[in-house]
């Protein structure tokens, strides 16, 4: 365990490394860091002082080492936009981001599993096919889009909910709404296509001729069993979450996370902030991924560690 | 007259070659939401591929007089704009005639570059095993947890924002998938008996992959594409909808969503129409896959029958007890 533990923490070192590469080869070798933040009006003088100050005019390789140096003491440089340290920027939006992934997934993981061993109990059957057809429709649904509608509808036309911002508890429930229907449908389509599976096997049968009730068998044996799937498939609608479709959902409805602060450190060429974002999300993404493996090895000892 | 006997034996019945595609056609007849996503996959494409004769107006073209029309049906709008006109002028369904051109082509040109990096690292590193292949599968490992869409805005921020700086990037980001699938088909495929024969007789490694490797991976990869192509499309209308995708004016559906926003409260046609044309494109597409996927693999076939056979079944004995 122990062992397996170490070689997983090795692999997300290599993960962030991977990232710092990228991000250094994007925005110091293929795109111009002083054209991109500096405004159009400034002087030839102002812009060779901040390449110094950068350290552009240093070879590649003392470029590099000191690009992971900073990096690894979390020194991502001031934020041009907000005018402080990029990583404060980052650590006071990160919670609202957290939170309104809690609620999102967390709703989803909480309908998802019902829906899906009751649409499994009877494939074909009326809640199967009401539930499979919302599904598609929630995988169909680009977020952005969904979320306007929502907006129109719940806040405009019924006047139930505030249509953006962050505040009372109301602010939550569309944003959390929108960024929780594809992971749902995901959720939802596994629960039953595993349940189908695992209600077939023998000693779902062995267990019903010994007269045991069905609500029995799920909790003792089927959804245990799919608990692994499970796990390994919301953690990675969890990473797609945190690295994408909090950015689309936030912006529509100006919730002030990291997703948001992202598209708003682009439209101001803010360079350092957005590196810091991208990299506090990607060391978030490897312990999501270290931790799931770990989880996953608890649920089932059968799994193999590799 | 043995030897004859033996030779009909050996020639296959005719109707299992004549009537393979008309058997598929009517297996997926039988399926009717996935006719219907075909179909509409059909009339998206026609759409896109003649926008120029098939689109009313020109999707640029502004009308001051025009502005805000609402569709037909309303009290306001006109035969002349079926689904009303934006805050410029310009005919809604017009530009999204044109936006599924820019979407198919994105989602085409990506899917096309992607699959053939994807399946070339899978060949490679499936055929040669060894030291190769746990480098290029680790590779595919740390790839595949960079944070997605972030990553992408932080290029497209760098490189500024452009059809081709999206495709190349969207492509980058997507060809982990492909090299997973075929690297896995690969070395299972290794060690058939078949192909090992062909290694043993002499074949070159080419020979090997291409005649006897190669046709295993056709199907899995074909149903993988059409599932990403769907996935290219809604990462690219979510890229166009926050401004860093397809710039104006040229035109794409999460374009004219985002600039359609500042009118939701007096014109919802212009959010309405193009979000509808992404989830209608996406939709289909996914039942269509669905059918193929369970078509073209054997033991989904198999549960598909037993499911049927099941619910025949069932219905038959309620028809009884009633």
């Amino acid at each position: 365990m122990l062992e397996f533990i170490v070689r997983r923490l090795f692999q997300g070192i290599l993960v962030v490394f991977g990232v710092t590469a990228t991000v250094f080869v994007v925005t110091r070798l293929v795109g111009d860091p002083v054209a991109l933040m500096l405004p159009l009006s400034a002087t030839e003088a102002q812009r060779a002082a901040f390449a110094q100050q950068i350290g552009l005019d240093q070879p590649i390789v003392t470029q590099f080492l000191r690009f992971v140096g900073d990096i690894a003491t979390l020194d991502f440089g001031n934020s041009l936009w907000q005018r402080r340290p990029a990583i404060e920027v980052v650590f006071e939006r990160l919670p609202n981001t957290l939170l309104l992934i809690a609620a999102g997934l967390g709703a989803a993981v909480m309908l998802s599993i019902p829906l899906g061993a009751v649409s499994a109990l009877r494939p074909g059957g009326l809640v199967d096919r009401l539930t499979m057809s919302v599904g598609l429709l929630g995988l169909a649904m680009p977020q952005f889009w969904l979320g306007l509608v929502a907006i129109v509808i719940f806040a405009v036309t019924l006047k139930w909910l505030p249509t953006s911002g962050m505040g009372t508890a109301a602010h939550l429930v569309l944003p959390a709404l929108t960024l929780s229907l594809t992971p749902l449908a995901r959720f939802t389509m596994m629960v039953r296509a595993s349940m189908i599976d695992e209600l077939n096997k023998p000693y779902v049968k062995t267990a019903r001729a010994k007269g045991l009730g069905l609500t029995r068998i799920l909790r003792v044996h089927t959804l245990r069993n799919i608990l692994v799937p499970f796990l390994s498939i919301s953690g990675w609608e969890l990473i797609s979450t945190l690295s994408g479709y909090t950015v689309v959902v936030e912006t529509v409805f100006a919730w002030p996370g990291l997703g948001l602060t992202a598209v708003q450190a682009i439209q101001r060429g803010d360079l350092f902030l957005m590196q810091a974002i991208v990299f506090v999300i990607a060391f978030l993404i490897v312990l999501i991924g270290i931790v799931l493996d770990i989880l996953s090895k608890a649920v089932d000892p059968r799994m193999e560690l590799n | 007259m043995a030897a004859s006997d033996f030779t009909a034996s050996l020639t296959p019945p005719i109707p299992a070659t004549t009537s393979a595609p008309r058997s598929a056609i009517s297996e997926l007849l039988h399926d009717k939401a996935a006719a219907i996503g075909l179909a509409f996959i059909l009339l998206i494409v026609f759409l896109a591929l003649f926008a120029p004769l098939v689109a009313p107006y020109d999707p640029a073209a502004q009308s001051i007089m025009a502005r805000l029309k609402p569709p037909v049906w309303m009290a306001r709008g006109t035969w002349e704009h079926l689904l009303g006109t934006d805050n410029l002028g310009r005919d809604v369904l017009s530009r999204i005639i044109w936006g599924a051109r820019a979407t198919l082509t994105i989602g085409a040109v990506t899917c096309l570059l992607a699959a053939t990096l994807g399946t070339v690292v899978g060949l490679w590193a499936g055929f040669i095993g060894g030291r190769t292949d746990s480098v290029l599968m680790r590779l595919v490992d740390i790839q595949v947890s960079f944070p997605g869409i972030l990553l992408i805005l932080l290029v497209v921020a760098v490189l500024g924002p452009g059809v081709w700086t999206l495709v190349a990037v969207l492509s980058v980001t997507n060809w982990m998938v492909y090299a997973r699938l075929v690297r896995g088909i690969v070395s299972s495929t290794r060690q058939t008996p078949y192909v090992e024969a062909a290694e043993v007789i002499g074949c070159r490694p080419a020979r090997v992959i291409f005649r006897h490797i190669l046709p295993n991976i056709v199907s899995p990869l074909l149903t993988l594409a059409i599932l990403e192509f769907t996935n290219i499309v809604l990462a690219e209308a979510a890229v166009s909808f926050l401004g860093f995708g397809v710039q104006p004016p040229a035109t794409s559906w999460g374009l004219d969503v985002a600039s359609g926003r500042d009118y939701l409260f007096i014109a919802w046609w212009l959010v309405t129409f193009p979000g509808l044309a992404i989830v209608v494109t996406v939709l289909s597409i996914n039942l269509f896959a669905n059918w193929l996927r369970v078509t073209t693999d054997p033991e989904e076939r198999e549960k598909r029958f037993a499911r049927a056979e099941t619910a025949k079944r069932r219905r038959a004995r309620r028809r009884v007890g009633a």
